[in-house]
């Protein structure tokens, strides 16, 4: 199923609007060898047939629990690690299949923020020297001046005071290097920036100034973003669309309102059924899940939920459900929305 | 609206007192080491000039003396005196402790950069080290230095032979885990090419744990040294080293231990000073406690 394909099908006008980003069944299965000199034992299925499409100024999230291919969708949308199978697209053009050498100038265009902002800045270089980096690779600049000039603009730009050029990385706080983070993949001028959980290490009241500046960016720059994430809370007040990701597919993709309103998976479902209330008296429906996530080595036949789902029936065990459109750009990957097997959302199933 | 928070200055008001002993405040370790070690530098470097007497000088007549004040450490069984002997061992110890540190160090850091870099090259390259890491390094130097003649040059090869394969796993370790870190990945994303990434993102933090074993590599090559002439593999007899002077005096040591106690106790010295100055720098290079008072 290619939800690409889909949104193309849905628009007017589909050479006009050309999503920034097209991800057709994306596949990485790493390979498992045991030892020097054997072969591929086994394969982890990370990401195992993954579509989506992301259009100019919007922001489409990725969620789903730790270990669902999430992060690898975007490590192989940025070319980080090679994808087994599948096409990407940016702006209409493959790049998925592009030597080193071609794809380098394009990799100006999509940028990356992320979770650690420890680990994600080289402890040895001023922050000058991190946000001249990119500028100066993409040859975005002429001269020494020139480059400082930049790097103070990307500075205001996320709000740090401009002598944190001279400074090092160990001199900032969480929110303050993820600002640099932020500043340093708005440095070539990207379109698509990927924030893979981009605020999940951080505290919670840096975190609400950190997605704020993001939404802020976005506005200011028409940014795209690909914000990968296992917070709905947090997903909830920046994203336009969602993605949930189960085990290395997609398993539903809508328009946040619908999502969070009438989700068509059960997955999806249990998911928002954890996302605390502020409210401590507000009742509801909880969907607790049983049992692990099966091992993405061997990940169960037909429905990769049917284990965990408290809806599974015969044919869940057998037969892999399609993303397919149940409303109006609203996917989902259930049995349950086939004519014939039950007309109603799992969630009047459930009362 | 998001409004940065203001930032706070790390930096507290320059302590005003004097460098040195700011230094020797934050770094005992550093100081104490490289104290001891500046002294057995100072000593090698100037043996000619503190020497009593000619160390190479037989004078059967007054073999075996007691320390006195003409022979400081006393002399050995050919009338040699001793302590003019061990200052200049100190000089072979030193050479060879620096030279296989340096060396070994540049093959290291070239094979473990090969290794974790390329990684079609990295099984047979650390098979090879393992198989170089199952002899013993002792034993390897003495086959090696078997296979030649008695030299300081052959001694400083042979020891580093013996030290390359903990370098080149140690960086290949600090590389492996330096490629996985997201900084790499973000300027792969940035556009970096591969050798410009291995300059600016790898060496350098790779630098700071291998001038820490290099450090070490010194003490140990200065003990294999030591080991090698005192069994007579090492350096050539005519050439007073610790380890040679040690060998001559081990059937005297019931008569005459000082010919033994002093080569012994400045080799544990300078081994003991370049351990003090590995455990200072570990400490000292890492830049997240560099700041810290």
């Amino acid at each position: 199923m290619n939800s690409g394909m889909m949104q193309a099908q849905n628009n007017a006008a589909p050479v006009a609007k050309r999503p920034l980003l097209e991800v057709n069944d994306l596949k990485k299965h790493f390979p498992i060898r045991s030892g020097f000199l054997s072969g591929i034992s086994a394969y982890v299925y990370a990401v195992d047939g993954v579509s989506f499409s992301i259009d100019k100024g919007e922001t489409l999230s990725l969620v789903g629990e730790s270990g669902c291919g999430k992060s690898t969708v975007g490590r192989t949308i940025l070319r980080l690690i090679e994808p087994t199978a599948g096409q990407v697209l940016l702006d209409g053009q493959r790049i998925d299949d592009l030597p080193a050498s071609q794809l380098r100038p394009l990799r100006r265009r999509m940028q990356v923020v992320f979770q650690d902002p420890f680990s994600s800045l080289n402890p040895r270089l001023r922050v000058r020297d991190i946000l001249a980096e990119p500028i100066t690779n993409f040859g975005l600049a002429s001269g020494k001046a020139d480059v400082d000039a930049r790097v103070a603009e990307l500075l205001d730009k996320v709000r740090l005071p401009r002598d944190a050029m001279k400074r090092y990385p160990h001199e900032f706080s969480g929110g303050q290097r993820q600002r640099i983070g932020i500043a340093r993949a708005l440095a070539p001028g990207a379109d698509l920036i990927i924030c893979d959980e981009a605020v999940s290490a951080l505290d919670v009241s840096v975190k609400a100034q950190i997605v704020n500046l993001l939404s802020d960016l976005q506005d200011e720059l028409g940014l795209s973003l690909l914000f990968i994430s296992h917070d709905l809370a947090i997903v909830e007040h920046i994203t336009h669309r969602v993605a949930v990701m189960y085990l290395g597919k997609i398993v539903e993709v809508a328009e946040k309102r619908a999502l969070f309103s009438a989700p068509k998976h059960p997955y999806t479902e249990a998911l928002l059924s954890a996302v605390p209330l502020p409210d401590p008296t507000a009742k509801r429906e909880r969907v607790i899940l049983t049992g692990d996530v099966p091992s993405p080595i061997k990940p169960p036949p037909g429905c990769r939920f049917h284990t965990r789902c408290p809806h599974a029936f015969d044919r869940c065990r057998i037969d892999e459900p399609p993303l397919k459109a149940i409303a109006p750009g609203h996917l989902a990957a259930c049995h349950l929305h086939d004519a014939g097997v039950m007309r109603t959302t799992p969630a009047a199933a459930l009362v | 609206m998001a409004t940065a928070p203001a930032m706070v200055d790390v930096f507290p008001e320059e302590v005003k007192r004097g460098r040195i002993r700011t230094f020797i405040r934050r770094h005992p370790t550093i100081a104490l080491g490289g104290f001891l070690l500046g002294v057995m530098v100072f000593l090698a470097v100037f043996a000619p000039l503190l020497m009593t007497s000619d160390p190479q000088a037989l004078a059967p007549a007054r073999r075996v003396r007691p320390p006195s004040a003409q022979f400081w450490f006393g002399t050995d069984m050919l009338g040699r005196d001793v302590y003019s002997r061990v200052l200049y061992g100190a000089r072979v110890s030193l050479i060879v402790g620096i030279a296989v540190a340096v060396l070994a160090s540049i093959a290291g850091l070239t094979i473990g950069l090969i290794s974790g870099f390329i990684r079609a090259f990295d099984g047979i390259i650390m098979r090879i080290m393992d198989g170089l890491m199952s002899i013993p390094p002792i034993l390897l130097a003495i086959a090696l230095m078997a296979l030649t003649r008695g030299s300081v040059q052959n001694v400083i090869i042979a020891i580093t032979v013996a030290e390359i394969p903990r370098v080149s796993r140690l960086v290949r370790g600090v590389v492996l885990s330096l490629r996985e870190q997201p900084y790499v990945e973000a300027a792969i994303a940035a556009g970096t090419t591969t050798p410009r990434i291995i300059l600016r993102h790898i060496l350098p933090n790779t630098l700071a744990p291998l001038t820490v074993q290099a450090t070490y590599i010194a003490a140990s090559a200065m003990i294999t040294e030591a080991i090698l002439s005192f069994i007579g593999a090492g350096t050539p007899p005519i050439i007073p080293s610790w380890g040679n002077v040690m060998a001559e005096g081990r059937a005297l040591w019931q008569v005459a231990p000082y010919i033994v106690f002093f080569p012994a106790f400045f080799l544990s010295v300078t081994v003991l000073a370049v351990n003090l100055l590995g455990d200072g720098l570990r400490d000292a290079l890492d830049p997240r406690l560099a700041k810290r008072i």
